[in-house]
């Protein structure tokens, strides 16, 4: 085969920083409990950083218990003496001015994500915060109509919610959260995670801004123990947790013998499987799509590759060649593809993998690319020669790294795909209508996306069968969840 | 036989708008935007193909070619300059002393349909007359008709007539009803012996789009890792701005690489764009805003 | 001495202008004692006809933008008319209506306004449907707009043409409404709020005109896709549905207990339902 392609070239991007002059941060946030930001009453704080340089932004209230009881205590209150007293097109109503106030304060929320969380500013700025903004839109929509979600029933809404939610998309997570269930008639405690607490903020102060009555939206931050607290309150009547399965299975423990309603949104260890009758060059940007978004810290990230063996040689050169065009960098830089990983055991968790994967004899690949000396940085990995028996292929790793195997035939493939405790997402990649078809009947997957993969919308459900959770978020189904039918 | 990639022509056009979306997000500026834009500058043909253009015409094209904007020191000059077989003496002329070239489109430009003897004809006479370049359009009625031979056969016998002349295969990439059948066009033009392959004649719409030509350098890209070829690509028509040609540059760079990245291989077809760049090479010089007041026409 | 106030031209909305009616005739709209409020163009067949050049160069871009695309632009029109209800109130009070019941025609008004936008995006999920055929097959049924869709508002309410009209549009239709002759004012006024909202050119046309002149010419155009006619003559509806035939256009009547309802059903009575098959195997 003759010489390859020089990705390196004379012609560099030169920094392409987002201007930061603009957002207004506080150097400390309390809790925020029945509309006003009050002091904790433990009187803890802990620090919240920039991934990319390890430097403190902001203190953050810690919530101890007696908080939870008090941010409960405001949610009940809420719900029973206002917010279930107010009609449901005026509950509509605020929904839309806290999306439309999400809207003009875009640019700020984008940056504060990047800058709390690690992700590249290209994408928060044109994916999570749209989305966040729309996923608003959407369900406030909804809040008078639902008696035709559900003809012949007569929908009512639960009470007191308790949200909990991660760290890799924490603005859009809290608008899945948020939106539906206020749509629904409920009022919300909502936890976000230790390491990202700060959209959340500036959401408050937008549901400051809204007018929305006191009470209705109560945002708490703290760790594992706070959300504990959340989980066990016996004036919570729902749980909705987005995390690891971990997590999700100690919850559904801990609720076993109460009425709790739950959903759950755990891990995933998704297949992309690429036909040799694939559109190739697309479904090579579907396949770095796939994992390297977001640093692969997406639950329903494509980590697993499948490619039919015939076009295996041509698909990696292509993988290769595209992951040589990945620029890893300073979030805030507008051409950075790849930005910091979210936190120090995040990042221990990945490098332990990469260990571990080499050790199991696969081929470890990484591209060349310049990281820099502060901050938490893994470079876009490829594992390939992988099998199903190896640790890299079954367990979530939440990282920018995919493992890569070839199959034969399609029923091999189906096999290969559904060979896992998980069940969040799968992708398919084939110009043939009906195997597309065939595939999604046969994969058992909450989400399937064939020739395209991670798209989201607020009216699309999404979740996941088997260990990857339960319940939807999104769409009608997104509704069920939040509402005694 | 193994699998072979220039046997697949599937593309998924929605696909292919979300890599071009990520080409335009890229934020190109300071030093890496001076450079881009003096390398754009070096690639473009710069080009009249007019019913009414005359030698005069052409005379000023050229002088316009020999001095972008005198006013700026170090500037490239254009790559060449593309006109009409009856003009291709005059443009020689002008141009004698310098490395800029003159290309000649040919074989019934812009539309095709005439008989082979005739198209043969007037490449004889374009490269007679002196072109450095031969820029030809393909049958698209017989291609889209699905007689790929006799559009291979035709492009064979001009490539023979122009000999070392480089031979650039305009597609008309939007008479061509699919991303399909452009990805099918390149590799087929590839294969019959073009050194270039060129979007369009700019003489309808769509012209060039981002699209067209990403697909084409995919085509071109697989052609390289299947035989060793190194093919030449030109997008034509519709890129009259800097910030548009600063995108296909960052396409050009991040699918086909370095060795891409000249003139010898890339070319832009464009007559407006010139006095943009030129406009925004100075701005960035001196820090304000310019007019088009200030660039001379031509 | 009082400042002499400038008086309001009150044209017609075509394409996203305001153009005269071709005809030059007019309409005097004059207040309870009899005084000259206005004089309102009376439109022609031929604006008619215009209107519907309009709507249907419209139709393709109108009906691609994506729903959420739909329901933002419907929504900024409720922003806008918030921002212009004193005005609304004004000339509907200049009609002999007290100023409590005008508040509460615009309140409706822009509600209703926002009821229509949150239904963009969603009223496809409650008529949609994937179905259990018994071949392998995949079978799903969804709605489409149905076209041009001229609106014969009633004659009762200021705000009637709004709620049909807003219906319409929702499900990616383009429109002309027939403005009904006692409260012009307040639909041309209208059609300045559909200018500063994002709203593109075409989508909706506004025709102020003398009630029985222009219903059979929308009836008999064939250009037009269907009739929607808020009515409680039997008669004049007999007529409308006799002269649609002539394209099978699709007549829907709403009856004005029905305009006042908050539901859905304007909506997915103005959309045509698309069944598709393919193969599922291998």
């Amino acid at each position: 085969m003759p010489k390859s392609i020089k990705f390196k070239t004379n012609w560099d991007y030169s920094p392409a920083p987002e201007s930061t002059s603009h957002i207004r941060l506080k150097k400390k946030y309390e809790l925020f409990i029945n509309g006003k930001f009050i002091l904790p009453i433990e009187n803890k704080y802990f620090e919240t950083i920039n991934p990319a340089n390890e430097e403190v932004i902001a203190e953050v209230a810690l919530a101890s218990k007696k908080d939870i009881d008090k941010a409960v205590q405001s949610a009940k209150n809420a719900y029973e003496k206002v917010w279930s007293k107010i009609s449901p097109q005026e509950k509509g109503k605020y929904i839309f001015r806290i999306a439309r106030m999400i809207q003009e304060r875009a640019r700020e929320f984008a940056v504060v994500e990047s800058l709390n969380g690690g992700k590249p500013i290209r994408e928060s700025r044109d994916i999570d915060i749209p989305l966040a903004a729309n996923h608003f839109f959407y369900y406030a929509g909804w809040a008078d109509k639902l008696k035709y979600a559900f003809p012949n029933k007569s929908p009512k809404s639960i009470g007191v919610c308790g949200q909990i939610i991660p760290w890799n998309f924490p603005l859009l997570m809290a608008a899945w959260k948020i939106a539906p269930a206020l749509a629904c008639g409920n009022t919300v405690v909502l936890k976000p995670a230790e390491t990202t607490p700060l959209t959340a903020m500036l959401l408050a102060e937008i549901i400051q801004e809204s007018e929305l009555p006191d009470g209705v939206v109560n945002i708490v931050n703290g760790g594992g123990e706070t959300g504990a607290e959340i989980v066990k309150h016996k004036n919570v009547d729902k749980i909705a947790f987005t995390g690891s399965t971990e997590v999700g299975k100690i919850i559904q423990t801990i609720i076993a013998d109460t009425n709790k309603k739950l959903t759950l949104e755990l891990g995933g260890k998704a297949a992309q499987i690429v036909f040799d009758d694939a559109p190739i060059d697309q479904a090579v940007e579907g396949i770095i799509n796939g994992i390297f978004f977001n640093q692969g810290h997406v639950c329903c990230a494509g980590s697993r590759l499948y490619v039919q063996e015939s076009i295996y040689e041509i698909f990696i050169r292509k993988l290769i060649d595209r992951m040589e065009t990945l620029i890893v960098g300073n979030p805030l830089d507008k051409n950075t593809d790849i930005g910091a990983i979210n936190s120090k055991p995040q990042l221990d968790k990945i490098n332990y993998y990469l260990k571990i994967g080499q050790t199991e004899g696969a081929e470890i690949f990484q591209t060349n690319c310049a990281i820099p000396k502060k901050g938490y940085w893994c470079k876009p990995t490829l594992f390939l020669h992988t099998s199903q028996s190896h640790r890299i292929i079954q367990e979530e790793i939440f990282g920018p790294v995919l493992a890569v195997q070839t199959f034969r035939t399609i029923d091999e493939a189906i096999e290969k795909a559904n060979n896992t405790p998980y069940g969040l997402s799968a992708g398919i990649w084939t110009d043939k209508g009906s195997k597309i078809f065939h595939l999604a009947k046969k994969l058992r997957a909450g989400v399937i996306w064939a020739n395209t993969f991670n798209k989201f919308d607020p009216s699309s459900p999404f979740g996941g069968y088997k260990e990857s959770g339960f319940g939807r978020e999104g769409g009608i189904h997104g509704l069920t969840s939040y509402l005694n039918l | 036989m193994k699998f072979n990639i220039l046997n697949q022509f599937a593309i998924d056009k929605i696909g292919v708008d979300e890599r071009v979306a990520r080409f335009s997000s890229r934020s190109i500026k300071s030093k890496s935007k001076v450079e881009g834009l003096k390398l754009a500058l070096s690639m473009i043909d710069l080009t009249t193909l007019e019913g009414s253009d005359t030698i005069g015409k052409v005379r000023q094209l050229c002088f316009k070619a020999m001095h972008l904007h005198d006013a700026m020191a170090n500037l490239p000059t254009v790559a060449a300059v593309c006109v009409y077989p009856a003009m291709v003496r005059y443009a020689k002329h002008e141009l004698k002393n310098t490395n800029i070239k003159v290309a000649s489109v040919a074989t019934a430009f812009p539309s095709g349909q005439s008989s082979t003897k005739i198209i043969i004809e007037e490449t004889k006479l374009a490269v007679g007359e002196g072109a450095d370049e031969v820029d030809m359009v393909i049958s698209r009625g017989k291609f889209l008709a699905g007689e790929y031979e006799f559009v291979s056969d035709e492009i064979k016998t001009i490539k023979d007539i122009c000999g070392k002349i480089h031979l650039k295969v305009i597609l008309e990439t939007g008479e061509l009803d699919s991303l399909d059948m452009i990805r099918h066009a390149s590799i087929l033009a590839m294969q019959s012996g073009a050194d270039f392959i060129k979007t369009s004649t700019g003489k309808i719409q769509p012209a060039s789009t981002m699209q067209f030509t990403l697909v084409m350098l995919e085509a071109i890209r697989d052609y390289f890792y299947s035989t060793g070829k190194i093919i030449g690509m030109k997008p034509a028509g519709g890129i009259s701005n800097s910030k548009t040609a600063l995108q296909y540059l960052v396409m050009l760079k991040e699918t086909l690489g370095e060795d891409w990245m000249t003139p010898k291989l890339f070319r832009f077809g464009a007559s407006r764009l010139a006095n943009d760049i030129l406009m925004q090479l100075v701005k960035e010089e001196k820090g304000n805003y310019q007019s088009l007041d200030y660039f001379s026409k031509d | 001495m009082k400042r002499l106030e400038v008086l309001k031209t009150y044209k017609l909305f075509i394409n996203g202008e305001f153009p005269r009616t071709e005809s030059g005739r007019y309409l005097q709209l004059k207040n309870k004692s009899g005084k000259l409020i206005a004089n309102i163009s009376s439109a022609s067949r031929k604006d008619f006809r215009n209107s519907v050049v309009a709507a249907r160069n419209a139709f393709d871009n109108w009906s691609n933008r994506t729903p959420f695309n739909r329901g933002q632009i419907i929504y900024r029109i409720a922003e806008m008319l918030e921002g212009r209800k004193s005005q609304f109130v004004e000339e509907i009070m200049s009609l002999g209506i007290s100023k409590h019941t005008a508040l509460k025609e615009i309140d409706n008004a822009i509600d209703f306004t926002i009821y229509i936008a949150g239904w963009c995006d969603k009223y496809q999920q409650i008529i949609s449907s994937v179905n259990p055929v018994s071949t392998s097959h995949f079978n799903f049924s969804f709605a489409e707009p149905m076209g041009v869709v001229g609106i014969i508002s009633d004659n009762n309410s200021p705000f009637g043409f709004l709620r049909l009209m807003l219906s319409v549009i929702a499900g990616g239709n383009c429109a002309i409404v027939v403005a009904n002759e006692k409260y012009p004012n307040v639909a041309i006024s209208f059609s300045e709020v559909l200018q500063t909202s994002d709203l593109p050119k075409g989508v909706v046309n506004i025709l102020t005109a003398k009630k029985n002149e222009l219903p059979q010419h929308i009836a008999t155009h064939l250009d037009v896709n269907a009739i929607v006619i808020a009515t409680n003559n039997d008669k004049e509806l007999s007529e409308i549905k006799r002269s649609s035939s002539v394209n099978v256009k699709r007549v829907i009547s709403v009856s004005e207990t029905e305009l006042n309802i908050l539901s859905p059903d304007l909506i997915l009575s103005t959309q045509e339902i698309k069944t598709t098959w393919h193969p599922i195997g291998i």
